[in-house]
């Protein structure tokens, strides 16, 4: 339990890892907070720890020290099913490339979250439906991934990444893909979605960490807060 | 969406590796039903052929004297009292515990008979029984319906110069004959055939019945136990099984069981490696899907569900073709590979049996890589992202 009740609280987390038999500490005892409703952005140059930063925030690498407090549950104490479950519910997750199942409609692919809960099929299409509307691909339900542009793909994930309407959303590098007028659309959607949303965006473009509230730099495994 | 949803999405959009995945199950259940339909149709061609062979248990009266004749030689001339069986208990055949496989039951009366000073063997038989019983019996004329009609063997016919239509006396009584035997190279080209009460007269042998032939038509019936049973109620009887034809026919059957077994386990053991390193190759193939759907909350279960979802109806599937192709093969082959075989037809119990052998097998094949699947680290696996 943490003395103040912030959305999510990181303490003294360290993560290494093996590489070639040498040990690499990718995050360096890092010590921050975030509150609900911020738009986070974490910068870095590439191999500086943003993304295993962003992973051990989403309950998906587990730290070699210190704690991940999320709502004031030390996730990190959890099991990996109750993590799981974790992740079900708190976090939504816009990845890297998009990485939208290829063999899934883009309806399919937004309700995939809703696959493992007990919300009802009629529910769960208009949960889904508008979500698509909000993100403008309300027409291209039934196309599959690779009959969308880069931007539609980059939507559909951010789509399926909120179905849930999870607290939190966890965006690596959502703009890296996309051309810069694009990359402004999609920032702009996630401007507006950060109304119901805590979220932590993970970029290497200073341009994007304008959108944010609050942007963290990460180096060399450490962080410095601005 | 339904975690079933992504299963069938998978298969249907990975179609190549579903049609590999199915025909390596199809070709090892295909084998099995084409072997086993075989081995059936075989099994019921030898039980038909045994029951056009005629009897396979013979009932004679107990003698304690070694019968002195070889291959159709009688050695010394001797001549033994033949003893008889009353003709009202040879119905208690019928109250044995495996009655039920008791087909025919041919009574026979025998003695020697005068004809124009020369002793012949009279065998007195019940015609309608008799010809159900012996049906390579093949006759110019008719078969005798009334008492005084014989059928005469075909060395009888020739050493008496008689022919259908002709009359002949039998210790006194007038007899036409109706049919000569064509020869069958048996016992049966030496006598003379005719109805068993009117030969028990004139033999003199009233109620009395010399042996009896048994047919049991069953597969592989308890043939052995049937003849104690039969011998416990006639305990003056000895009582032959006749299994040697039986015993080899079923021998070959046997040895081809075993062979169908070893080509089949074979078979489905390399059907079950398909499965397996496809499965295996799938998995590998999805370690960026499954890291995405354990990263969005799937649980390890969920994704063991997914992977055996698809097994199971790729099993499915499998089972279905894979059974009614073997049926098909052995229908179109079975002429080839059994002179005048005749297909058993669809077997709906192979058909539950190919199903279930399908679906275990896809499913088994299919658990070490779902549990591997699951068992992915979701961060190991979205390193690969």
């Amino acid at each position: 339990m943490t003395d103040n009740r912030h959305l999510i609280e990181i303490k003294e987390v360290g993560k290494d890892y093996l590489s070639k038999d040498v040990a690499v500490k990718a995050i360096r005892n890092m010590d921050f907070f975030i509150d609900d409703g911020e738009f986070v952005s974490i910068m870095g140059q590439s191999g500086s720890g943003k993304s295993t930063l962003l992973s051990i925030i989403g309950g998906l690498n587990h730290p070699t020290r210190g704690n991940v407090f999320v709502d004031t549950l030390d996730i990190y104490s959890l099991s990996s099913e109750q993590r799981a479950d974790f992740r079900s519910e708190y976090i939504g997750i816009i990845f890297q490339s998009f990485q939208l199942i290829p063999y899934l409609t883009v309806l399919e692919n937004v309700k995939l979250p809703m696959a493992i809960t007990g919300i009802k099929k009629g529910k769960k299409k208009e949960m889904a439906m508008n979500v698509l509307k909000k993100v403008g691909l309300q027409e291209k339900v039934n196309r599959l991934p690779d009959q969308l542009s880069g931007g539609e793909q980059e939507r559909v994930a951010i789509a399926r990444a909120i179905v849930n309407n999870p607290p939190i959303l966890l965006a690596d590098e959502p703009t890296g893909n996309l051309d810069s007028e694009t990359a402004i659309e999609v920032m702009n959607l996630l401007k507006e979605l950060n109304d119901d949303q805590t979220i932590i965006m993970v970029t290497h473009n200073q341009d994007m960490c304008a959108y944010s509230s609050r942007t963290i730099r990460v180096k060399d495994g450490e962080c410095f807060l601005y | 969406m339904k975690l079933y949803n992504i299963s069938l999405n998978n298969l249907k959009r990975r179609k190549g590796k579903m049609i590999f995945l199915v025909m390596g199950l199809v070709i090892g259940i295909a084998t099995v039903v084409t072997l086993l339909s075989i081995t059936e149709s075989m099994s019921m061609d030898i039980e038909k052929r045994l029951n056009q062979f005629g009897a396979n248990i013979v009932m004679t009266p107990r003698n304690e004297n070694l019968s002195l004749s070889y291959g159709g030689i009688n050695v010394g001339g001797v001549n033994y009292k033949v003893r008889e069986f009353d003709e009202k208990k040879i119905n208690d055949i019928r109250k044995i515990k495996n009655s039920k496989n008791i087909g025919i039951i041919a009574p026979k009366v025998i003695g020697a008979v005068k004809v124009k000073g020369r002793d012949v063997l009279l065998m007195g038989v019940d015609f309608e029984q008799e010809i159900a019983l012996k049906t390579w019996w093949q006759f110019d004329g008719y078969l005798p319906k009334q008492a005084n009609e014989v059928l005469l063997g075909s060395q009888v016919a020739s050493s008496f110069d008689l022919s259908t239509g002709d009359n002949m006396i039998l210790s006194g009584r007038n007899f036409v004959v109706k049919a000569v035997l064509q020869p069958t190279g048996a016992s049966e080209d030496n006598v003379i055939i005719a109805d068993l009460h009117e030969s028990q007269k004139v033999l003199g042998k009233e109620g009395k019945v010399s042996m009896v032939e048994i047919a049991a038509f069953c597969q592989g019936c308890p043939i052995n136990e049937m003849t104690l049973q039969i011998a416990e109620k006639f305990p003056d009887a000895k009582v032959t099984a006749l299994k040697q034809a039986v015993m080899s026919k079923m021998q070959s059957i046997e040895l081809f069981k075993s062979f169908s077994l070893g080509i089949s386990v074979l078979v489905i053991f390399i059907g079950s490696l398909l499965v397996f390193v496809t499965m295996m190759g799938s998995v590998s193939e999805r370690t960026r899907e499954i890291g995405i759907f354990r990263a969005i909350g799937f649980r390890r279960g969920h994704v063991m569900q997914i992977i055996l979802l698809e097994a199971l109806i790729v099993g499915l599937v499998g089972g279905f073709l894979g059974f009614f192709g073997g049926s098909t093969i052995a229908w179109a082959t079975l002429p080839f590979v059994l002179e005048g075989g005749v297909f058993a037809g669809i077997n709906i119990s192979l058909g539950i049996i190919s199903l279930l052998l399908s679906v275990s097998l896809s499913l088994a094949a299919s658990l070490y890589p779902a549990r591997k699947a699951s068992n992915l680290d979701p961060s190991e696996a979205l390193r690969v992202l």
